[in-house]
């Protein structure tokens, strides 16, 4: 286990590695200026300048590359042109947010995918079988950004049962200051009591939560229902079957019981590219979190922070890999010897 | 247990094999014939859309905002422009930045995954490292990124995207490669002294097209989504290019009052999207039913 923890490890230092010189070369080698992207495009000829000496960009390429891995990890990932703030603080208080929602989607992707599998499995080529089955290449072939707008037109401004964007009522937030303790806006509203903004929070959560959710419905209930169905065969629940059990308990208790893990290992690929369609629906949600940001920040060419927003995704989802596979690895010792 | 009826394979030999089985499946028939026609609205949507003009730049405010009907069977946007002109219009942008893409990344991934999958050694580990790199930034934020930085414009996305891409298809060929690269009849080739090359291309390469293509098709939908989601950010298409992503963005402030100047390029991004997984789906079923889990 040591020798398989230390090769993942070192396995995933060189991964990191190797992003931060991806960033690099996005940020000063593919384009044309980059003292231009750093700068901001409305920046004088002598802020270029500044910029360019402070980013050394007259130094040879490697020594570039040395100064710059060298301060993203003393944490200077530059000033961001548009917020004039160091980028480091500003995802860090925006990555709280795009978690919860990512978080929520996947949670209703849960609470929705697994139900919706299962019935399509007990009534395998019947009715709720097919409309599941629709229903699962509909919701993951939509363009999120699309859904997201169709339901905020639909719920918020047609039907006014939830508020149109945002992460809160100001108003609320005024009367209810929130005191910050995970940085999980909902989370802290609840540990500290404080109900008034929770309630807030909730409500502007829910819609964009469900636009975020609707690719991770499709995959999970496409899974539950194909691995229910493979579980079927297997001798321990014609077993159980033939015991007399109902169908509802060799479904729920016995064929779903297996899978669990394959349900969540998907969750876990699928966070990534949740969390990326959470950036869609932030941008139609105005919703302050790294999609937003990141979708600004594009827009004027605000290079750390793009970069910035980049490369700390990339370190999460190393990171995220790294505990997943260690996991597997401390449960499954057949792992460690591949 | 299946949901495919199993019937044998009617010829053997791989060359004979591919053919004879789409011949029996009417779901890839029909996909391919409703993809085919997109093809055919791409290829003549200047012969087919009611007033061309509007898809190059054409604008009338006098007919702003029309809602649906017989004149303009999808409405018109807030500068007067057929809504079902564009439409048909952006089959030619999306799905061809998708299809190029695609196309591109699997040629390179082609060309990346073979000499690490055959070769294997430190060849294989640093090629498949920088793999590791790509694929640890999720697509559409690395596109994003990349985007972001070069021209802005179609020519940038579709640069953006194959950039993102070919890590895939390498991953995907090496691991075929690499299962076949020690199986006897390579060694035999190369005992037979044949030249690398060809060994490659004629015995190594015919493995790995079954699970390439396959996951080509259901790519082209994946990356139509984000091409869109990236057109939506401002990041691909310039107005007044029909592109269905960047409609989407335009309608954006007029959505609520007005549905089908958005709805519209939503749904054929989403049509478009859903038939090439269905395709890829039903390819898996038909040419790799060891690997279908029923769905």
């Amino acid at each position: 286990m040591i020798a398989y923890t230390a090769r993942r490890l070192g396995l995933s230092a060189l991964v990191a590695f190797g992003v931060v010189v991806l960033t690099f070369v996005i940020a000063r080698v593919v384009p044309g200026d980059p003292a231009a992207g750093w700068a901001g495009p409305r920046a004088s000829q002598a802020e270029r300048d500044r910029v360019r000496a402070e980013l050394g960009l007259d130094d040879p390429l490697h020594t570039q590359i040395v100064n710059y891995v060298a301060g993203v990890l003393r944490g200077d990932w530059g000033i961001s042109v548009r917020t004039h703030r160091p980028v480091l603080d500003d995802l860090s208080t925006l990555l709280p947010s795009t978690l919860q929602l990512v978080l929520a989607g996947l949670l209703i992707g849960l609470l929705v995918g697994i139900p919706a599998g299962l019935l399509a499995a007990r009534w395998q080529g019947r009715l709720p079988d097919v409309v599941v089955r629709v229903g699962a290449v509909i919701s993951g072939s939509m363009p999120v950004f699309w859904l997201a707008l169709l339901i905020q037109m639909f719920f918020a401004t047609r039907l006014g049962l939830l508020p149109v964007a945002g992460m809160y009522d100001q108003a609320v937030l005024a009367e209810h200051p929130l005191t910050r303790i995970t940085g999980l806006s909902l989370v802290d509203a609840l540990l500290t009591g404080n109900w008034a903004m929770a309630a807030s929070v909730f409500d502007h959560l829910l819609l964009p939560a469900l636009a975020v959710a609707a690719y991770p419905v499709a995959v999970i209930a496409r899974l539950v229902r194909a691995s229910v169905l493979d579980t079927l065969g297997e001798t321990h629940v014609q077993m159980v079957r033939a015991l007399g059990f109902r169908e509802r308990s060799v479904l729920g208790r016995f064929a779903l019981r297996l899978s669990w893990n394959p349900v969540l290992q998907t969750v876990a690929l699928i966070f990534g590219s949740s969390l990326v369609n959470t950036f869609l629906v932030e941008a139609v949600f105005n919703y302050p979190g790294l999609g937003g940001y990141a979708a600004a920040s594009a827009t004027v060419l605000d290079v750390p922070a793009i970069v910035g927003v980049t490369l700390l995704v990339a370190l999460l989802y190393i990171a995220a890999n790294l505990i997943v596979d260690l996991l597997h690895a401390a449960l499954d010792p057949r792992i460690r010897l591949r | 247990m299946t949901t495919t009826p199993a019937s044998p394979p009617a010829r053997r030999g791989r060359s004979a094999r591919t053919p004879a089985i789409l011949r029996r499946s009417p779901a890839i028939w029909t996909i391919t014939a409703l993809l085919a026609l997109l093809a055919l609205i791409a290829l003549f949507a200047p012969l087919l859309a009611p007033y061309p003009g509007d898809a190059t730049g054409a604008t009338d405010t006098s007919r702003a905002l029309l809602p649906p009907s017989a004149d303009h069977w999808f409405g018109t946007d807030h500068l007067g422009r057929d809504v079902f002109t564009r439409v048909l219009y952006g089959a030619r942008v999306g799905p061809l930045i998708a299809l190029i893409v695609v196309f591109v990344s699997l040629l390179v991934g082609l060309v990346v995954g073979l000499v690490a999958g055959y070769f294997g050694g430190w060849i294989d580990e640093v090629l498949m490292r920088v793999t590791d790199v790509f694929l640890a930034v999720p697509a559409l934020l690395l596109a994003l990124a990349l985007a972001s930085v070069l021209p802005r414009g179609v020519v940038g996305l579709t640069i953006a995207l194959a950039v993102t891409w070919w890590p895939w298809y390498a991953r995907l060929v090496r691991g075929e490669a690499a299962s076949i690269a020690g199986r006897r009849h390579i060694e035999a080739c190369r005992a037979l002294g044949l030249p690398t090359w060809r060994i490659l291309a004629r015995h190594v390469l015919p493995s790995a097209t079954t699970p390439l293509l396959v996951q080509a098709s259901t790519d082209i939908g994946g990356v139509i989504l984000v091409a869109a989601g990236l057109s939506f950010l401002g990041l691909g298409a310039q107005s007044p290019t029909p592109d269905w992503g960047l409609m989407v963005q335009e309608s954006q402030n007029y959505f609520a009052t007005h549905w089908w100047i958005g709805t519209f390029p939503g749904l054929a991004i989403m049509l478009v999207a859903a038939l090439c997984y269905l395709l890829g789906d039903a390819l898996r079923d038909r040419l790799d039913p060891r690997r279908t889990p029923r769905i």
